[in-house]
């Protein structure tokens, strides 16, 4: 299954300076965890500035599933969902 | 300016180094000074790591060219960079510091950056926020907690929870390795305190007797205190000196107890500051920067009259140093990080303010001049 994922400007370092990239996932039922592994996979470094050591996202990152929020890398990710990033308007 | 005379240990010829350069670490970026061997002019570069919360900036001495930046922003998580070819070119670490899945600890940013010993090559250590210590073996590209530390039994109870630490959240800093024997570690805590190994990190044990704690309970406690920063004396590293939230103080070991410096500070002005910087050639020789920690803790610059302090005589006396610095209204503040010395023979001491101003003095602080100006709040300045 692909995704579509939106990579906010602080991320694209990491991603040759795209604003978007597709990602694979193999499992039958993908959660949000196991999209963030593979964009980890294909894009080493991102995930552990947007998720902290114990699987949390961090607090001035916020993930979108088809315009929904999702925090929960549990949740099951609906059949070729669209995945924003987004690191929220906050900082100084 | 005339060179000044310094006190070295007999027959120890002093070598002037070609050039020198700061390293100064911004809440948004990384920028570098360098000047030649007459420190008159100084050219300021950068920035790098733009829009990066840069805590501390560091170079190798062992091998000259490889630098560590411990930096992460508003919205991403912590990390490092590493150079090799001296900032030319970055890459950032495989695997930052972080606490292990399942501890349930997060590590906010990395604080410290403490190259090893110089017969461990490639060896460094790192001190975070919430207090935590890591070591990499490879140059800083990949990094693993110090188990003997961050899983200690006691390590909870030193530590004491988030609202026991600074208001930027709790930290461990002032990592300081014996240059006689590599299992020879120290640690300073805010808060904590300062804890000694022996072992290489394998276990640790408080050292704080003798400091006061005036905002605990307990009259003289074993843990708890608030170092802010902690130096080996220049050449002896048998002589500890230490900034504390509660004064100044020096330790000779094999002693194991403090003795308060701070009492000859002038009242007016006090013993409460940030950073704490010894004199390379002189173990009697450092500099402190106070600030006022009077009332509410405004920390700035006593009276809007900002000054460094040099003791002689390893803390009986100080001497006011401030000529060149505005005499009124101004209100810095030096954090632990931001004061340094270099190592030519008269001693160039340099300190960065929160406010963006980076100052020297090629006189030993005889007389300082303003190097730098406008940049964004100074988190730490390494003179390299």
């Amino acid at each position: 299954m692909q995704f579509h994922v939106a990579i906010p400007s602080p991320l694209r370092s990491y991603c040759n300076g795209a604003s978007g990239v597709t990602i694979a996932c193999d499992a039958a039922s993908p959660t949000l965890g196991d999209l963030l592994a593979q964009l980890e996979s294909a894009h080493p470094g991102i995930r552990f500035r947007m998720q902290d050591e114990q699987g949390k996202l961090r607090p001035h990152i916020q993930v979108f599933v088809n315009a929904s929020v999702q925090r929960n890398p549990d949740a099951v990710l609906p059949q070729g969902a669209d995945v924003m990033i987004v690191a929220a308007l906050s900082g100084g | 300016m005339a060179r000044t005379a310094t006190k070295r240990p007999a027959g120890k010829r002093i070598e002037a180094p070609r050039r020198a350069r700061l390293l100064i670490a911004t809440r948004k970026g990384l920028w570098t000074l360098t000047t030649d061997a007459s420190r008159r002019t100084w050219k300021l570069a950068g920035p790098q790591f733009l829009g990066h919360i840069v805590h501390h900036a560091m170079l190798d001495p062992r091998d000259g060219k490889t630098l560590l930046a411990a930096a992460r922003t508003g919205h991403l998580g912590p990390t490092v960079f590493r150079s090799t070819d001296n900032g030319r070119t970055w890459k950032e670490a495989a695997t930052p510091p972080a606490f292990d899945a399942g501890s349930g600890r997060v590590v906010d940013h990395t604080f410290w950056l403490t190259p090893g010993h110089a017969s461990q090559p490639g060896v460094w250590f790192a001190g975070t926020s919430p207090q935590g210590l890591f070591r990499s073996d490879d140059g800083g590209a990949t990094w693993k907690g110090v188990a003997g530390f961050n899983a200690h039994p006691q390590r909870k109870a030193w530590c004491g929870g988030d609202q026991d630490g600074t208001p930027d959240g709790p930290k461990l800093h002032s990592i300081l390795i014996d240059p006689r024997d590599a299992a020879h570690m120290y640690i300073g805590m805010s808060s904590g305190g300062v804890f000694e190994s022996t072992d290489g990190g394998a276990d640790w044990h408080p050292l704080n007797a003798g400091v006061r704690a005036t905002f605990l309970p307990q009259p003289d406690p074993e843990y708890g205190h608030d170092p802010h920063c902690m130096r080996f004396a220049g050449g002896n590293p048998n002589r500890l000196y230490q900034q504390n939230h509660c004064g100044i103080y020096r330790l000779d070991r094999p002693h194991t107890r403090w003795t308060d410096i701070g009492a000859g500070m002038p009242k007016a002005v006090g013993d409460v500051g940030f950073p704490m910087v010894p004199h390379p050639h002189d173990a009697d020789t450092l500099w402190v920067f106070p600030m006022d920690g009077s009332d509410v803790w405004p920390r700035i610059s006593p009276g809007g009259k900002p000054a460094a302090y040099r003791s002689r005589d390893g803390g009986k006396t100080w001497k006011r140093q401030a000529d060149g610095m505005p005499k009124t209204q101004t209100w810095w503040t030096v954090k632990r990080q931001a004061m340094t010395a270099d190592r030519f023979p008269a001693v160039g001491v340099y300190f960065g303010t929160t406010s963006g101003e980076v100052w020297g003095s090629r006189d030993e602080g005889r007389a300082w001049k303003c190097l730098a100006a406008h940049l964004p709040h100074i988190y730490a300045v390494e003179a390299v």
